[in-house]
């Protein structure tokens, strides 16, 4: 068993490698530079919020309103753009929603104590509801003239390479340098190990749970700003999608635990090139959107199985109520 | 002036009240009430026929539907989990029985029990997952959630044509979505059935504590052999029996497919659920706060839809009020016991003059001496805190221990001490009734009695329970002393009503009057509290004449008399008051009159601090409670008093040895034997001049041995 868990990136990998050859086989046009270069495309969003959620997920909690920090604080910096403000003020308030929007959730669940998926949940629908109802004209953020330039976030290519998988390769680097070269970053993984041990060692869970949030809530903006910017729009009616689970389906397939402490950033690139593969593979063969939902939502339930068999809840540090 | 204002405010303002009805579980369920009355009288001001009968009809079957859901997912709630997969479930089994019915033409009751099964089956799914795959239930139904509305999804997308173009004209059907009885619709009534059937469930059967025990500590109920697993399967399965219920009620009122049915469903009913003070993580919760927690949101959102508010700000304050519920529940849960503590103990006014003096040379009937320096110690090291000794017809000495015993000593040289009865509550007053019967008060236990052979029989643990008390006072909490009158009734001594017996010092804080007398009538076995309102009674004797007790109130530094027979039958009257120290036992001396053990002496700063009420309570509130200022229980004497409530002699012990502190004595044959709750002795005084054949249970029954 525990040479099973050391590998399961490996076989995660090995599924995904699978995967390809299977699609690339049989299915017409999956192995088309095209369509390489748009399943790549299409997962860099995905893959930065990967990140996003692997950050908490390693602090054992859960983001389930990164969809709504996606959404909302991008749709705003068009939105204002639109009215007439000029785009650094609209990024600017933008990141200070932000920040606002991942305080408040980082003090709902360090101080507060609510847990992290009921206040997520929670501030989610607040941040949605605060857009639908009073920031946005309409459902779908139009670009405007002022955006201008600022579509190469997402569109066009680098040294042969879309924009936006550099992008993901920058938020990547700093996630992983973040996570790995920091004091900040080894105390998360402390957090998500044993939150009462790291707490007695002396470190500063509650302001470090914090900053996880903040952080997810910033990475999960800046996702949105290269979405907005590939597709010169902001569709706000997202946040009612399931991309969420998407999200969470990158982080637990590649193997960061629920329970908290393990993982890094290479789990994170190996579950949204499975996932990719599998979303493209499953638009190719013209699966319908519900369709496509229900094998997505049984494949997370299998990776869930599966992951509370390799990664038992400690029942040590589990707390009554820890739903 | 100042002082005569603190004691009438103290007098008359119910201090007490405020820690007492917080720490009632009814309270929690009172919160969110009054959140609901203040959230429908705000509505009705601002809408117009918001609270007319067609409206409420219609609230009504939206509460009734909705209602079921929540009942649901209450039941998972207190178990433990959460079932975010109630919309779609709700969605599915809807769209189930439409098809039944009118693309399948399934009669009514097959369609019925088909769509119950189909939900209980969906739950079944969330509970194999949950509860035997131990999964984390908040992500898994999160997972079911989105399976089931992509299955919903996919049917409709076949189906909705045919079930939106059938037009089913059955009348039972219809009586189902839209019928009503007397008034009431349909599916409130349901509802309302249903709901008394799950409180009788929650809180009367064995399944229902099953549940709560289940979620308050699953590894308790584990260890305690309660099947866990299956209890909370099976709670996954009802939460999708009565979805399927509210959704039975849904599909016949409107018989739609639409593609939003259910959607942020879960949203809904979870915060009715939080609001209604259902705890998250499990342990508590009850129909009724599920109810209460559907009228409010239901009453919110459809008060926001009525004002015409966007889509947004309906999901927002459902969110908002969400996190609010939440957070204020989990803070209320984490600190609910620091709170009460806190506010619990509420001093009150409570002014005595200056004590007389006891100084040796001041002279008076106090003064101090040292007569008990050199008594004799029986069972040294041996017995632990004997509040109260006896001595029975042959000589031999009773006493109580703290380890929840009656010892006895064996006359005559008290040598041998072997074990008489085991109680197992820490005995404290004892008296003998003619047939040689040993009652004993016992602390936290009540009135026991104990016969010659040694075996252990209940008298009496509970009275009747007095209305204006917030407190549930029928239990006895800390039975003190009692006497037997010749008729054969028990009066014994309540200390208080507010404390339990470890925490009798806390009452001395206070000096309100908590405590008080009841009677227990040996031949009818019935009780009755006779005096209430008083401050720490404690001793008890029938007094000479027959048709009066003395009783000691020991923070009230008197004692008085209260006849329960003759002339002056109800009466009260002041025997001592201004003692210059707390009074506890009192017993019979062989001259007529009386012995009474001051437990302590009164101190000028506690005499001051019970002047000062506030100060009191801020040093309850902000000191830690081995620092506070407690009645001095150190030393004490030993006095005797006559029928009017002279001091003839006293007894002290100086050098502190021996006895410093004196709970009880008695007189028997010549000697005093001594007892004290702190001490690992009894102490035997020879008196002078006493009668040598004295015992006071055969003077009392007019027996001689």
């Amino acid at each position: 068993m525990k040479r099973f868990r050391v590998n399961q990136q490996e076989i995660v990998f090995a599924v995904f490698a699978l995967l390809f050859l299977v699609f690339s086989i049989f299915l017409n046009g999956f192995l088309t530079a095209d369509n390489m270069l748009t399943l790549l495309q299409n997962v860099a969003v995905l893959g930065i919020l990967g990140l996003a959620m692997a950050i908490v997920v390693i602090g054992r909690g859960i983001d389930i309103s990164l969809i709504a920090a996606l959404a909302v604080p991008p749709g705003l910096v068009l939105q204002m753009v639109q009215n007439g403000h000029s785009l650094p003020t609209s990024l600017l308030t933008a990141v200070l929603l932000t920040i606002a929007f991942g305080l408040v959730n980082g003090w709902l669940i360090a101080y507060a104590e609510v847990p992290s998926l009921f206040a997520t949940l929670a501030t989610g629908l607040l941040l949605a509801g605060l857009g639908q109802a009073a920031l946005f004209q309409l459902d779908v953020v139009q670009w405007s003239p002022g955006m201008n330039g600022f579509e190469r976030l997402g569109q066009g290519t680098v040294l042969g390479i879309p924009t936006s998988i550099w992008m993901f390769a920058i938020a990547c680097i700093v996630v992983a340098f973040l996570l790995r070269q920091t004091r900040w970053g080894a105390y998360i993984y402390a957090i998500g190990d044993n939150p009462y041990a790291a707490r007695v060692t002396g470190i500063p869970s509650r302001p470090i749970i914090v900053l996880q949030y903040v952080i997810t809530a910033l990475i999960g903006c800046f996702a949105g700003l290269v979405l907005a910017a590939s597709v010169n729009s902001m569709p706000t009616r997202i946040f009612n999608s399931t991309l969420i689970y998407d999200v969470i389906l990158v982080v637990v397939l590649g193997g960061i635990g629920l329970s908290g402490g393990r993982g890094g950033v290479l789990n994170v690139i190996i579950g949204t090139l499975l996932i990719g593969t599998m979303l493209n593979g499953m638009t190719i063969m013209d699966i319908s959107y519900a369709g496509q939902n229900l094998i997505k939502g049984v494949v997370l339930l299998l990776a869930v199985i599966t992951d509370s068999f390799l990664n038992p809840r400690n029942e040590e540090t589990a707390q009554q109520g820890d739903i | 002036m100042r002082d005569t204002l603190t004691s009438l405010r103290y007098r008359y303002w119910p201090d007490h009240l405020l820690g007492e009805i917080l720490s009632k579980r009814w309270t929690e369920t009172a919160i969110p009430v009054i959140l609901l009355l203040i959230v429908g009288f705000a509505f009705s001001r601002s809408i117009d026929n918001f609270l007319s009968p067609a409206s409420l009809a219609d609230t009504a079957r939206q509460a009734g539907e909705i209602g079921f859901i929540a009942l649901g997912l209450a039941l998972v709630v207190i178990v433990g989990g959460i079932d975010l997969s109630v919309g779609s479930i709700f969605a599915l089994t809807d769209f189930c029985a439409l098809y039944l019915l009118d693309v399948l033409g399934w009669p009514v009751p097959a369609v019925v029990v088909a769509t119950l099964l189909c939900g209980a089956t969906l739950g079944a799914v969330n509970g194999i997952l949950v509860g035997y795959l131990r999964l984390r239930a908040f992500i898994t139904t999160l997972i079911t959630l989105i399976i089931y509305r992509s299955a919903y999804d996919l049917l409709i997308q076949r189906y909705s044509n045919a079930i939106a173009s059938a037009f089913p004209d059955i009348p039972s059907w219809d009586f189902i979505g839209a019928g009503s009885v007397f008034g009431i619709p349909t599916v409130a009534l349901a509802y309302i059935v249903i709901a008394i059937f799950g409180h009788i469930f929650m809180t009367r059967l064995r399944p229902g504590w099953h549940i709560t025990a289940i979620g308050g500590s699953r590894r308790s109920a584990y260890n305690s052999g309660i099947p866990v697993r299956r209890t909370i399967a099976l709670c996954y399965v009802a939460s999708g029996v009565l979805t399927s219920i509210g959704a039975l009620f849904f599909a016949s009122r409107l018989g739609t497919v639409g593609g939003d049915i259910g959607v942020g469903l879960e949203v809904i009913v979870l915060t009715a659920t939080v609001l209604g003070g259902i705890t998250l993580g499990g342990g508590k919760g009850s129909v009724a706060k599920s109810a209460v927690g559907v009228l409010i949101v239901l009453l919110i959102t459809n008060g926001l839809t009525t004002m015409n508010a966007r889509g947004g700000v309906n999901r927002m304050a459902l969110a908002g009020i969400l996190l609010v519920a939440a957070m204020v529940d989990i803070r209320w849960q984490k600190n609910r016991t620091r709170i009460i503590s806190k506010v619990y103990v509420a001093p009150t006014y409570h002014e005595l003059p200056p004590p007389p003096p006891t100084e040796i040379g001041q002279g008076g009937p106090f003064e101090q001496n040292d007569k008990l320096r050199d008594v004799e110690a029986i069972g040294l090291g041996r017995i632990e805190a004997p509040e109260d000794v006896i001595l029975d017809r042959h000589d031999n000495l009773y006493a109580g221990s703290r380890h929840g015993d009656i010892m006895r000593f064996l006359a005559p040289d008290y040598q041998t001490m072997e074990v008489f009865a085991h109680i197992g509550g820490q005995p404290l007053g004892m008296a003998f009734d003619r047939e040689d019967n040993l009652y004993v008060c016992i602390g936290g236990m009540g009135l026991y009695r104990i016969k010659p052979d040694g075996s252990v029989e209940k008298a009496t643990d509970e009275t009747n329970r007095s209305m204006r008390s917030v407190n549930d006072d029928s239990r006895l909490r800390l039975a003190d002393d009692l006497d037997i009158t010749d008729d054969g009734l028990i009066f014994f001594s309540e200390a208080t009503v507010r404390y339990e017996m470890d925490e009798w010092p806390i009452d001395g804080l206070e000096a309100r009057g908590n405590g008080r007398i009841i009677s227990y009538d040996t031949k009818t076995g019935t009780t009755r509290t006779e005096l209430r309102g008083l401050k720490f009674p404690n001793g008890i004797c029938v007094a000479s004449d027959g048709q009066s007790i003395l009783f000691a109130e020991t923070f009230g530094c008197s004692i008085k008399r209260y006849w329960f027979a003759g002339p002056k039958k109800g009466a009260v009257e002041m025997v001592m008051d201004n003692l210059p120290g707390y009074p506890d036992n009192i017993n019979l001396a062989s001259d007529g009159n009386y012995w009474l053990a001051l437990v302590g002496m009164r101190s000028p700063s506690l005499d001051l601090a019970w002047k000062m009420p506030g100060f009191r309570r801020r040093m309850a509130k902000r000191v830690p409670v081995d620092e506070w200022l407690f009645p001095n229980i150190n030393t004490g004497c030993v006095v005797k008093f006559n029928e009017q409530g002279k001091i003839v002699e006293s007894f002290w012990d100086l050098h502190g040895e021996n006895h410093p502190m004196i709970t009880s004595m008695r007189e028997h044959r010549g000697y005093l034997y001594l007892g004290g709750i702190l001490n690992n002795r009894i102490g035997r005084y020879k008196l002078e001049n006493a009668d040598p054949n004295f015992v006071q249970y055969d003077k009392r029954w007019g027996k001689q041995s």
